[in-house]
């Protein structure tokens, strides 16, 4: 045995016009091994919030029976549908099916927008701030183009959450992160705060019940767990001093029927997560605190107009947006690309860098000085 | 100032042939020195108008795609290697 594998990456594999959707793979032993001699996937844009019918999925598999090897990964970390194992002269076969069949599209994959993705927000989520199908869809449409035909340095992700809670995990894999807001204050029912401290509705829309955790106690489970203290009861009123407020979602999530995200909703925007091939795995870091996204999402568009210009001329090859915001800096990126004020809530620690947002021109000798000349003045 | 897609499409046709010499497949950027004054997007249109055309094909390991004159990157011997295949 030489452990050393036979399957072969990349390839001139794809539907005509499109560069990404068909990830080719081949075995370098076809002689020995013809039934697998291509075994190239397919992506597939998935319906945002990946809602199917039975009909739907049991008319793919016959397709895919048909077309492929019938296996599937429902769904990749992107978020596509994927179809693994099809030779070449099934591609675009399968493609046409899929178009004509059943409304699909391909997904991406390679240097291009991949494949959009959001919660199943408002559809099924009372937490959720934002229609989350709607933008992943309209962002999808939008950038066809970015999507299907590739010409950024690397990959590109968008991901959407209704509500900080993040299901989608917006916040660690996607350059541009979306996730739903409010900038009023929580709604409180303060006769469904008793009944929780009553025990007569279970805490955390009864998960963990299969323990015996005691009475539920405000204080301990919520109060205390505040991350940024600003919760209190009042007599018998829970309080929240709402401008202090974090939007953890602890409270929201332990206490789903007293407490309730605020109806002045938007989404906050982050960029630059990414997994951990270069420097190491990063998590967004914010960037716009609060936007509106309400159809057809202007403000937004004009953002990410200025995020891509910027990454296409500055970016080098195989480098993903949030690794150009720590080459060239992210007050460079929030100051001078995007043209928005810096704010303290985008300094992730004052304390050890106090002094991010200066420029150059603005200190004194500039970044540069001579160390002899510095020695002539201080002793080592 | 609006490039002339015809003549920018020559220019990249013209830049990837002698390129191709000693490095069929190319990246999106490399193409863009086919003309340092044109803009990023009418680059890519003119690239993805070739592409329609057939003369100019996308190679992509999953994770990255390269451009290659048609039928350039087949005679080549694998030479991309990268450390992340996906
Ligand atoms: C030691 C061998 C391999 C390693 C370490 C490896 C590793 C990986 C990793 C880390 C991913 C990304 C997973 C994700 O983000 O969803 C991936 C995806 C993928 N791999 Fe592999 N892989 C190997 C072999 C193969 C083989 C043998 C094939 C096909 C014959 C293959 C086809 C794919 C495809 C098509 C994807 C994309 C799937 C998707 O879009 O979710 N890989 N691989
Ligand atoms: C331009 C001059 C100075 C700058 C920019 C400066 C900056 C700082 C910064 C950023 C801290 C950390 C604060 C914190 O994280 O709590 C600090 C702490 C401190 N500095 Fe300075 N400093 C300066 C001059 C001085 C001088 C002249 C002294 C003493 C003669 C001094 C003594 C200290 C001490 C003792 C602390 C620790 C205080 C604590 O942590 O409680 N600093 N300084
Ligand atoms: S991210 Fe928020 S809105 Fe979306 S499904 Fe999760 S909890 Fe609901
Ligand atoms: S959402 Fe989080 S930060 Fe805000 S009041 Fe509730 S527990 Fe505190």
């Amino acid at each position: 045995m030489h452990k050393e594998t036979h399957w072969k990456h990349g390839g001139i594999v794809g539907v005509f016009g499109y560069g990404g959707g068909v990830i080719g793979r081949y075995s370098d032993a076809p002689e020995q091994f013809p039934t697998i001699a291509h075994f190239h996937t397919l992506r597939v844009n998935q319906p945002a919030s990946k809602f199917y019918t039975s009909r739907f999925l049991r008319k793919l598999c016959d397709m895919w029976d048909h077309r492929g090897s019938g296996v599937t990964n429902f769904h990749g970390s992107t978020g596509d549908m994927i179809l693994i194992g099809t030779s070449t002269d099934n591609l675009e076969p399968t493609f046409y099916d899929l178009s004509h069949q059943f409304d699909m599209d391909l997904g991406g994959s390679g240097s291009n927008l991949r494949t959009p993705a959001c919660c199943m927000g408002k559809a099924r989520c009372e937490y959720s701030c934002l229609d989350t199908q709607a933008i992943c869809y309209d962002l999808t449409m939008t950038y066809q183009d970015e999507l299907h035909r590739p010409a950024f340095p690397y990959k590109f992700k968008f991901k959407i959450s209704g509500c900080p809670n993040d299901c989608v995990a917006a916040i660690a894999r996607s350059c541009t992160s979306i996730i739903g807001t409010w900038r009023d204050n929580i709604r409180i029912d303060q006769k469904a705060v008793q009944a929780y401290i009553g025990g007569e509705i279970a805490p955390n829309a009864g998960a963990f019940s299969d323990r015996d955790w005691g009475t539920f106690d405000i204080q301990k489970e919520v109060i205390d767990l505040c991350p940024s203290g600003c919760m209190y009861m009042d007599g018998n009123e829970l309080k929240i001093d709402d401008r202090e407020c974090v939007r953890c979602m602890h409270c929201i999530n332990v206490m789903p029927n007293a407490l309730r995200p605020g109806v002045d909703c938007g989404a906050t925007i982050l960029n630059g997560a990414k997994a951990p091939i270069l420097e190491g795995a990063q998590m967004s870091t914010l960037i716009i605190p609060f936007i509106k996204m309400e159809y057809p999402y202007e403000e937004f568009k004009d953002f990410v107009d200025l995020m891509w210009d910027w990454w296409m001329e500055e970016g080098k090859n195989r480098e993903r947006l949030g690794e150009l915001i720590q080459r060239q800096g992210l007050s460079h990126y929030i100051v001078d690309i995007l043209g928005r004020e810096p704010i303290p809530q985008h300094v992730r620690e004052p304390r050890s860098n106090p002094y991010p947002f200066w420029k150059e021109e603005e200190v004194p000798g500039g970044w540069k000085r001579d160390l002899a000349d510095f020695r002539a003045r201080h002793l080592a | 100032m609006a490039a002339d897609i015809e003549e920018l499409k020559k220019k990249i046709l013209d830049f990837m042939a002698k390129k191709s010499k000693f490095k069929p497949k190319m990246y999106f950027k490399d193409l863009c020195k086919a003309d340092e004054n044109a803009k990023l997007r009418e680059i890519k249109k003119a690239a993805s108008a070739l592409v329609q055309e057939e003369k100019v094909e996308y190679w992509s390991s999953g994770s990255t795609t390269l451009y290659s004159l048609k039928g350039a990157s087949a005679k080549e011997t694998a030479t991309f290697h990268e450390e992340e295949k996906e």
